[in-house]
């Protein structure tokens, strides 16, 4: 029976198998192609180009705007500082966000789990411009917080943060907070609770515990809250351009800029793409501890 | 090493009464096995021994130290989980050096003491495996492993068979209670499974409703239960009920079942249980039959052929009974036939 087989071989052949998930596959790849694809290659073109071509003025290819990274320091120190931002925003992000997803995961339970889930992702509903605009109401001299804390403090303080880079951190942090608590809630979940209770049956203490078992375990999770919250605030603009005023010059507001403010569109490509190249390298570099750690 | 002994303990968990006031006494270096279906109260026990859960009334004394208000970490017990509970981060070893490594002892005792530890669960060769690399059985000796390094007063087992298949179930259950002599650790196992309990143990635990029903060596269990529960739980039972009779119990046709235990308590009992094994089928009026002995007419409804028994299932006035034959060679009885039952007055037990 020469049809019978055939059908067989069809459904066990490797090319059967993409057959059926064709069309499952096809939509989320076409968007990517076009949304990133496309839109990536035209900056990636642009970079390497003397003018915006869109402006009617002769252009030429150069590499000239990769260049321009290395002729000053500007740009090198400035990466330097969005890294360093980017550093201490992620480990804030853990420091916060790690406790509380593993009292979400292991303490709560029921209602108060779900009370205490909606206020961690409310952020994500509410739009980042306001999100940051109520930061500035809070921060700025004479605001919310300067006027909380004197009217609960015996003594007079002055608290004003707006402008400085501790509102730029505070701002980024509750931006990506979420990310964080989300991917350890998930790790932290998947911990069985007779593995906590077998340790302590042998004697360990809740510190001892948490430090050989729970944040081993959890490590994948922390891992990757910590690469979602570090590559994005490399490159933020919005929260250091409105809440560091002066202080929050960084790479990427410098990128913005370009397209933006001096429509020089080639410079902030490259600077986009030089970005990028670190971002990778670094991720690149720590892949092998990433790799482990899940 | 030492004893266990349970005062009086009782546990509610919202409105339900989980333990309620039960007292055991548990020796020092024996196997007892608490017994019971889910939900009669055997893990909760076995946790507040643990000092995962604490009691809301009672004492809970190992060796000579209360400790219903101490912690499980210093408690120095060992428990093996009904899902082993290996750490999937560590090796065997390291899972094995755990609890001596968190007493901060020296890195070649400990070593020393693990290596002994495998040994004793004959997985010397597998020290540097994961877990997940490990078949039930193994996983299981390493959980025991892990338990008993750290020299704990009291061994805890939660279920630790159930998740075995049946052949590996029999050797665990030879090898458990090999290492548990070696050792001389006591022991407290907790199981739904009643051969377990049976053949392993030197004391059993029958628990219901979070009550301790029943309590003491596997064979008194057995051949005189307490009550209708304890009969059937542990092993297989014919429950005969009627009214109380000097003797033992009057059937509701005037028969008369002689019981061992008849006249204590005439008034209470009024219920008998026999095995099935200790019943006696006869194809007409026996002429060996002594006087003493009981019986019973009864018609065979079905018979299961296993082997080495048959078990007859028969019905006497609209109930079933159940009869176990050790095959001897003898004349099976044949389905529909009239048979004439005979047991020894020993063999009926009163029960609550």
């Amino acid at each position: 029976m020469p049809q019978t087989d055939v059908s067989q071989r069809a459904s066990t052949g490797p090319r059967s198998q993409w057959r059926p998930a064709l069309p499952l596959l096809l939509p989320a790849y076409l968007w990517l192609t076009v949304a990133i694809f496309l839109p990536l290659s035209a900056m990636a073109f642009f970079s390497f180009m003397t003018e915006l071509p869109l402006s009617g003025k002769p252009w030429a290819f150069t590499l000239a705007n990769y260049a321009a990274f290395f002729e000053k320091s500007f740009y090198a120190v400035l990466l330097r500082d969005s890294l360093r931002l980017a550093l201490e925003v992620t480990l804030w992000c853990a420091l916060l966000g790690f406790p509380c997803a593993y009292v979400l995961a292991k303490i709560l339970k029921g209602r108060s789990r779900e009370a205490i889930f909606l206020l961690v992702i409310l952020p994500f509903w509410s739009n980042g411009l306001v999100r940051v605009f109520s930061w500035a109401i809070a921060l700025r001299g004479n605001g919310l917080l300067d006027r909380t804390l004197n009217a609960i403090l015996p003594f007079q303080v002055n608290v004003d943060l707006m402008f400085s880079y501790p509102a730029i951190v505070i701002g980024l942090v509750h931006s990506y907070l979420p990310y964080m608590v989300l991917t350890c809630y998930l790790t932290l979940q998947a911990i069985d609770d007779s593995l906590i209770e077998a340790a302590r049956s042998l004697g360990a203490s809740r510190f001892t515990v948490l430090r050989r078992l729970i944040i081993p375990l959890s490590l994948p999770g922390l891992v990757a809250g910590s690469v979602l919250i570090f590559v994005p605030v490399v490159g933020s603009f919005m929260e250091p351009r409105i809440l560091g005023g002066r202080a929050g010059t960084f790479y990427g507001t410098v990128i913005e800029d370009q397209f933006v403010a001096v429509f020089n569109w080639p410079l902030g490509a490259a600077l986009s793409f030089i970005l990028l190249a670190v971002v990778l390298i670094i991720l690149g570099a720590a892949s092998p501890i990433l790799k482990r750690a899940a | 090493m030492a004893g266990v002994q349970v005062h009086g303990v009782s546990k509610t968990f919202g409105l339900h009464r989980a333990l309620d006031e039960v007292s055991v006494d548990f020796a020092d270096g024996g196997f007892y096995a608490l017994l019971g279906p889910s939900g009669s109260g055997k893990t909760t026990l076995l946790r507040m021994i643990a000092g995962f859960d604490f009691p809301d009334a009672g004492r809970i004394v190992i060796g000579d130290e209360g400790v219903e208000r101490v912690p499980v970490e210093r408690r120095r017990i060992g428990m093996v989980f009904q899902n082993y509970a290996l750490f999937p981060n560590m090796s065997v070893a390291d899972n094995v050096a755990f609890g001596l490594s968190v007493r901060g002892e020296a890195k070649t005792d400990i070593a020393r003491e693990v290596k002994q530890a495998l040994d004793l669960v004959q997985l010397e060769e597998l020290g540097q495996r994961r877990p997940h690399q490990l078949s039930g059985g193994q996983r299981q000796r390493v959980a025991l492993a892990r338990a008993i390094v750290t020299r704990p007063r009291v061994l805890l087992l939660d279920e630790p068979l159930s998740a075995l298949d049946k052949a590996l179930r029999v050797d665990m259950q030879i090898e458990l209670k090999r290492i548990q002599r070696e050792v001389g650790i006591t022991t407290i196992f907790v199981t739904h499974d009643q051969e377990e309990a049976l053949t392993m143990s030197d004391r059993i635990g029958i628990l219901r409703d979070g009550r301790l029903v029943q309590e003491g060596p596997p064979e008194e269990i057995y051949n005189s239960p307490a009550s209708e529960f304890a009969a059937t739980f542990l092993g297989d039972a014919n429950i005969l009920r009627g009214k109380a009779s000097e003797e033992g119990i009057e059937l509701g046709d005037g028969t008369v079942i002689r019981c061992c235990n008849a006249g204590h308590n005439p008034a209470a009992n009024s219920s008998c249980a026999v095995r099935p094994e200790r019943i006696r089928i006869e194809a007409a009026e026996s002429p060996e039959a002594s006087s003493g002995e009981n019986r019973l007419k009864a018609r065979v409804t079905k018979r299961i052929f296993a082997g080495n028994s048959t078990t007859y299932f028969l019905d006497r006035d609209g109930q079933t009974l159940k009869v176990l034959v050790q095959n001897s060679g003898g004349e099976s009885v044949a389905d529909g036939a009239d048979v004439m039952l005979y047991w020894p007055a020993e063999s009926s037990v009163l029960v609550a």
